[in-house]
């Protein structure tokens, strides 16, 4: 008992500092050439420093306030989802990007916040504030007591350790009938959807427009994953997230400096499996129902490839790289009917082709985990880096 | 009755017990030919390979094939199934794995698991989803042992393991091959500096890997109507039984297959009598909770080699 106590104690110890104001640019003599720690840290600085994020920054809000209005419903279903594999995305980079622990135990905590959200919120009537801060609360926790694995074990056998509770999870979905209604699956249609006076479910009421659950539901989505995106920027550039680095990088040189590997991976265990049953309480809510066989190893596997092609250890990898793999096997599923993709998918009726939509979606998310880790291991935020890297070094490009 | 009959305590009979011991020892036999192929490529290469599960699957479907497509014999088509095995373990390792030595674990896994989608798909792709038998000899026929009732192709799966596991020693103890894989394991390093070639000891060790996964697949699929995509999934539970043996130990792979075989096979036969509150089907997910007991005990498993931390 003193040693779980502990455990979480050391997860709570990693908490972010607030977020810094932003300041005044430097100036004088030599202002383009040195940064103090200050600025250095700073997510934005001045727009004449760092126009491009400020483009992004906008842009991408611009973008957050107008895309509900051009997507249709089905669209806007495959960006939610794409903003909740994003969530736990993010998470799971704390984890395996930044501390350096693989696991494939995603799919576990994503179940516990998607049932805590049902029975909580579906079964018990609880508001969407409180349930989903539950969530949270119970991934953190049930994170923060699987986290010291992570001290006994490593590498390879974390790994499979991990895998096994995914195992052990569906079981225990199965069968603790009470709470999660066994194989058959339980509703969330009777969660609440609402905060104060939004009301996500029925949709949003603003401006004396009325829009659909979709729209709303896409809002709620990407606004948390911009909150969340937020909180693990300020985590892993603060004291904790350099001690994670450290961690990661050469985990008996960090404890030689003083770094305690004990609290900052039952820390990095924790904040990661609260993301994870952030993202699954949404799944369930997006939804409306959920199963325990949505919750087993390919899920897993999914966040971890989507953590692989968007860049390890970059926070906007995580975001890029679950609209790529989400919105590529959505968009496949899509379009499946279309000419080109006649000679390859079948419908198994005797029409000509090689594979169903099913295992050609596999067979790509195979190839592409294969093709990035053998050509691009630092996956999709490697070109956004080599570009900012041309511009910068311009004229001596090369 | 009511109550007034004396109380059936024992439930499940010695021969029972001796039945389901025979039967975990077969299931732990294919447990631990999957765990002999996961380990040697561990061993040498240190690659935890999941896409040694699909291999498993295509060996099974190639013997399928040969057998009931080609009408071949049921012992040929599954030396040319274990001929083709090697040649897939060594095509993977020429066009991935090779480019990928010295990257960081989580990539080794990864690549490997990107793999198992390709090839299981493309198995599925080609055979289609369907129960298939696999043409085995052996069928439902049974044999008296001890007094309990024993399927031939169990007999034969603990035949094929036994055999297995004495080629291995002889091949690692007695071949100048098995030598220099040995001392490859041992110190990478080292063992280039005294000219073995690293990139036969990984191609051979891949090899060896698709051989072994051939063999345990058929083993896996014999019975009737045994053969479907799912067989492949079942190879995962192989992965408990390295773990709890030591993930670069043959011996852990052979002693964590048979471990895992028989706590399979016992809670299926004693959870629903004495504990049933552990839910339905538990022997799903016990070899995962022993090896979970088991690595909080000794976190590099029975024989694993202990990593020494230097500073």
């Amino acid at each position: 008992m003193a040693a779980i106590t502990q455990a979480l104690s050391y997860a709570l110890r990693t908490l972010p500092p607030l977020p810094r104001p932003l300041g005044p640019g430097r100036t004088g003599p030599g202002r383009d050439l040195t940064l103090s720690y200050e600025d250095e840290v700073k997510l934005l600085r001045s727009p004449r420093h760092t126009p491009w994020r400020w483009v992004l920054l906008v842009g991408g809000l611009l973008l957050f306030l107008w895309l509900p209005t051009y997507l249709g419903d089905p669209g806007l279903r495959v960006a939610s989802l794409c903003g909740i594999f994003a969530i736990g995305a993010i998470g799971l980079n704390l984890l395996t990007g930044y501390t350096g622990q693989i696991s494939l135990g995603s799919a576990f905590f994503v179940g516990v916040g998607a049932y805590t959200a049902a029975y909580f919120g579906g079964q018990r009537g609880w508001s969407m504030p409180a349930y989903l801060a539950l969530a949270a609360l119970i991934g953190f926790l049930v994170g923060g007591v699987i986290g010291p694995f992570a001290l006994r074990l490593r590498g390879n056998y974390l790994v499979v350790v991990t895998l096994g509770l995914v195992f052990l999870g569906e079981h225990l979905w199965n069968n603790w009938d009470s709470v999660t209604g066994g194989g058959n699956g339980i509703s969330l249609g009777a969660a609440p959807m609402s905060v104060g006076p939004l009301d996500f479910k029925a949709g949003l009421e603003l401006g004396g427009e009325t829009y659909s659950f979709e729209q709303s539901f896409f809002w709620l989505v990407w606004a948390l994953v911009a909150v969340g995106a937020l909180l693990a920027k300020n985590l892993v550039r603060s004291r904790a997230g350099r001690a994670m680095q450290a961690i990661r990088d050469r985990d008996l040189s960090a404890e030689v400096i003083g770094v305690s590997p004990a609290r900052y991976k039952v820390g990095a265990f924790a904040w990661s499996s609260a993301y994870a049953a952030v993202a699954g309480a949404l799944y369930g809510l997006l939804q409306q129902y959920v199963s325990p066989s949505e919750f087993g190893l390919f899920l897993s596997i999914t966040y971890v490839a989507i953590i692989i092609i968007g860049g390890l250890g970059t926070i906007f990898g995580a975001i890029v790289g679950a609209l790529f793999v989400e919105g590529g096997r959505s968009l496949i599923e899509q379009n499946s009917g279309q000419p080109i993709f006649d000679p390859l998918i079948t419908t198994r009726a005797g029409e000509p082709g090689i594979f169903t939509i099913g295992e050609l979606n596999a067979v790509l998310f195979g190839l592409a985990i294969v093709l990035f880790l053998l050509f691009e291991p630092r996956g999709l935020a490697a070109f956004w880096f080599r570009a900012k890297t041309w511009f910068v070094s311009w004229p001596f490009s090369y | 009755m009511s109550g007034l009959g004396a109380p059936i305590l024992a439930a499940v009979t010695g021969d029972d017990l001796l039945q389901t011991g025979f039967s975990g020892i077969a299931l732990g036999c294919k447990y631990a030919l999957i765990a002999l192929g996961f380990s040697i490529v561990f061993k040498a290469t240190g690659v935890i390979n999941f896409a040694q599960a699909a291999m498993v699957l295509l060996g099974a479907y190639l013997t399928f094939n040969f057998t009931q497509t080609w009408d071949l014999n049921f012992y040929l088509s599954l030396v040319i199934a274990m001929v083709i095995g090697a040649l897939v373990g060594v095509v993977i390792e020429a066009l991935v794995l090779r480019w990928l030595v010295g990257e960081s674990p989580a990539a080794l896994i990864m690549v490997t698991i990107g793999l198992l989608f390709v090839l299981d798909n493309v198995v599925t792709a080609i055979w289609g989803p369907d129960n298939h038998n696999l043409g085995d000899p052996w069928g439902i026929e049974t044999r008296e042992v001890l007094g309990v009732t024993v399927p031939v192709r169990d007999l034969w799966t603990i035949g094929f393991a036994a055999a297995v596991v004495a080629a291995f020693f002889t091949f690692f103890r007695y071949s100048n091959l098995g030598l220099a894989m040995r001392a490859a394991a041992f110190d990478p390093e080292a063992a280039m500096a005294q000219g073995i070639p690293a990139r036969r000891v990984h191609r051979v060790a891949w090899a060896i890997a698709g051989v072994v996964a051939a063999l345990a697949g058929a083993t896996l699929a014999a019975g009737a109507g045994q053969l479907s995509p799912a067989t492949g999934a079942v190879a995962l539970v192989a992965f408990p039984a390295i773990i709890l043996g030591g993930l670069d130990s043959p011996l852990g792979a052979v002693v964590g297959g048979l471990i895992i075989g028989l706590v399979q096979q016992y809670t299926a036969l004693l959870a629903p009598e004495y504990f049933d509150w552990v839910g339905e089907s538990f022997e799903r997910v016990s070899p995962y909770l022993v090896m979970i007991l088991i690595l909080l005990i000794r976190p590099y498993g029975l024989f694993g080699t202990r990593e020494v931390r230097r500073v």
